[in-house]
């Protein structure tokens, strides 16, 4: 007996540790996903593995992503002499509060943690902003992004000046009628529920009418950074803008390419500029060289292509420079296109004097831009203002 | 053991009931059935997941509350309406027989007047029924969050008739199609399933099950041939539906194998492929290629 209720004490040590460890791996659990998974452990019986882990499966995830990464993060914790390498690449900087390492998962995950650290530190000393002009093969995008973006990121004066100008571009950017509906004294549309009401002071004569008016937003913002090596001097500056944006405007979905292309909505919305800058350079290990904005495009449409909508402007930082192959670039922009209301490039270069897009990737891009425009710096994108508010 | 034999029997009920699943999702419905939780299931298009939902009424013998979201649903289609005409009328009826004010707004604001929206339907039934929120993602964040209170309280409440309490819980099956990113919160209150496009194997069973008629050899050729399908990168990839539809117009125009008339094979595609774009992409010589493979 006594043993028995060790054996149950133990496990469920080992449920709410394995819980904890799903949410330092970044799935979207909580304290009362902990006592949840209790009642799951209890529904499915603890000694049907299988099922446990359907069940913990089905507890735990809640995105694709998640889906994807759970049998791993399972196998680790459980089968312990499974261990994968993913696993602690996977985990970002929150681990921080764990109160100690368990076993080889934890410890290999802060390890991770620690050299991560360690390279945006190292990296912040050299400065390499000067060779801004032309493709560099092989440079990872991690160093990239911590060596010249991320760190300026902190940079107190110009980012209030960026979210001055996001903040007042938001103001003005034009609304656009959408389907909800609200109450208001005028409209084309009387609101019944209202009007009766207030009929009812009339004895059940409607004198005073109600009527209903769509409600106006803004559009759906989509932008899709380059922050390759021979966009590094403007990266930084455009992922700024980008974080101003994500504060600022309901619906905006943010990615970011190099040869891969990422979601960085989520890592922006953080809080803590730190925090920002590591787990942006955490999900970009292991790029290497090269600029592929078609390919990128291409895991855009396929992954992501059901964000853009009627209401949506797709916005793409990029200076055209293309290692990849210009006719898949122009493909995967002819899907964009036609779905979204506004497709607009933004090329840093076009700002120097001198510069033809004659790049054969932005040759091949130029038929389906509604706006093709400088952005190098503040100055030039303050002069966009008006031309981005009337999209 | 228990646990698992109930999964068993699960398995063989949805069987029953003409949905062919796979173990592990049974085992996610058997969870989602017995913790009363909301469950949300992703997936690309034509995956069945909506399916899912009809079958889990078929089998408790529950029916089925369909809430099909779309951007600007509101509560007036959502919850609850008042029947205006029917209240107009009343009001006027009321007045001829000099009824006082207070009494008349009493009556036409009773559930009387009431027109029931599917949420509010769903947690005034007297048995359990399953509702459905499909496509979540293409209403706003406004009613996500509506909605996430109605999960957590299971009640409404009505300004001018009170606080309408749950006489019921409803098994809530929520489908997403991910054109915008949902809410932590209600990822979190959910069980999450992943609907994937099915094995070889399931989708044989599946076709098998729907189209019995068409024969083993017939069936066999089809799944084949999407299952191959599927691995070119087509703009709209075929869903189990796409399949079934394929199958049965392959069945109706009397084609018993597919090398027998590669004519028509080729006008039959209009039920796989949904886009210009992929029917251009997908040319004679392929097609050749993927009939066989699957023969």
């Amino acid at each position: 007996m006594q043993n028995e209720l060790q054996l149950a004490g133990l496990l469920q040590r080992r449920l709410v540790e394995f819980v904890r460890l799903a949410r330092s791996n970044n799935f979207r659990v909580g304290v009362a996903e902990e006592l949840d998974a209790q009642k799951v452990a209890l529904s499915c019986g603890i000694t049907a593995s299988t099922r446990l882990r359907w069940g913990l499966r089905a507890l735990l995830c809640s995105s694709q992503d998640d889906w994807q990464r759970f049998d791993e993060l399972y196998d680790a914790y459980w089968h312990p002499a499974n261990v994968q390498s993913r696993v602690s690449a996977a985990a970002a900087g929150r681990s921080r509060k764990r109160p100690e390492p368990h076993n080889a998962t934890e410890s290999s995950r802060q390890e991770a943690v620690r050299s991560s650290d360690a390279d945006s530190q190292g990296a912040g000393d050299s400065d390499d902003t000067s060779d801004g002009g032309g493709t560099r093969e092989g440079a990872s995008f991690a160093a990239t992004l911590a060596k010249t973006d991320f760190q300026a990121l902190a940079d107190p004066d110009e980012m209030r000046a960026v979210e001055t100008l996001v903040d007042r571009l938001a103001r003005q950017m034009r609304k656009r009628a959408i389907r909800r509906q609200r109450v208001s004294k005028v409209g084309s549309r009387i609101d019944l529920r209202k009007t009766l009401r207030g009929s009812l002071r009339f004895g059940g004569d409607p004198l005073v009418l109600s009527y209903r008016e769509r409600i106006k937003r803004q559009p759906r913002l989509v932008l899709i950074v380059d922050v390759s090596r021979s966009m590094s001097m403007y990266s930084f500056f455009f992922l700024r803008f980008a974080r101003a944006l994500v504060s600022v405007f309901r619906d905006v979905s943010v990615f970011a390419y190099h040869t891969h292309l990422l979601p960085i909505t989520e890592a922006l919305r953080q809080t803590d500029l730190i925090r920002v800058r590591n787990s942006l350079a955490m999900a970009s290990q292991g790029w290497s060289g090269g600029t592929r904005i078609g390919a990128s495009l291409a895991t855009f449409n396929e992954k992501y292509g059901q964000i853009v909508n009627s209401r949506s402007v797709v916005v793409i930082v990029s200076d055209g420079l293309d290692t990849g192959e210009p006719d898949l670039l122009a493909a995967q922009l002819s899907r964009i296109r036609p779905r979204c209301r506004r497709l607009v490039w933004l090329n840093p270069l076009l700002g120097r004097s001198g510069y033809e897009p004659v790049s054969q990737g932005m040759q091949a891009a130029m038929p389906f831009l509604d706006l093709f425009a400088p952005a190098h710096n503040l100055h030039s994108l303050r002069k966009l203002e008006p031309a981005l508010t009337s999209l | 053991m228990e646990g698992e034999d109930r999964v068993s029997a699960l398995q063989a009920r949805l069987a029953e009931a003409g949905y062919i699943a796979e173990r592990s999702l049974s085992a996610s419905l058997l969870l989602f059935t017995e913790m009363q939780r909301p469950l949300l299931l992703e997936g690309d298009a034509g995956v069945g997941k909506t399916e899912i939902a009809n079958v889990i009424a078929t089998i408790h013998d529950c029916p089925l509350i369909r809430l099909q979201c779309y951007e600007g649903l509101d509560v007036n289609s959502a919850v609850y309406e008042w029947n205006y005409q029917h209240q107009l009328l009343s009001i006027k009826l009321l007045e001829q027989d000099h009824v006082s004010a207070e009494s008349a707004e009493q009556t036409i604001f009773s559930k009387r007047y009431l027109l029931e929206r599917p949420l509010l339907a769903a947690i005034t039934q007297p048995q359990s029924p399953v509702l459905l929120i499909d496509e979540i993602d293409r209403a706003d964040e406004e009613f996500e969050a509506y909605l996430l209170e109605l999960l957590s309280d299971f009640q409404v409440s009505i300004p001018e008739l009170g606080t309408i309490p749950a006489t019921s819980r409803p098994f809530v099956v929520i489908t997403s199609n991910g054109t915008r990113e949902l809410s932590d919160a209600l990822r979190r209150r959910c069980f999450y399933h992943y609907v994937d496009y099915p094995e070889f194997d399931k989708e044989l069973r599946i076709v098998n099950a729907r189209l019995p008629q068409i024969g083993p050899q017939l069936s066999r050729q089809v799944v084949a041939f999407v299952q191959d399908l599927r691995k070119i990168d087509l703009r709209k990839t075929p869903g189990v539906a796409e399949t079934l539809d394929w199958a049965g117009a392959l069945f109706k125009l009397g084609i018993s194998s597919l090398d027998a008339e590669p004519q028509l094979l080729m006008d039959t595609l209009v039920c796989l492929l949904k886009t210009r774009e992929d029917s251009v992409r997908l040319e004679p010589f392929e097609v050749e290629r993927l009939v066989a493979r699957a023969l």
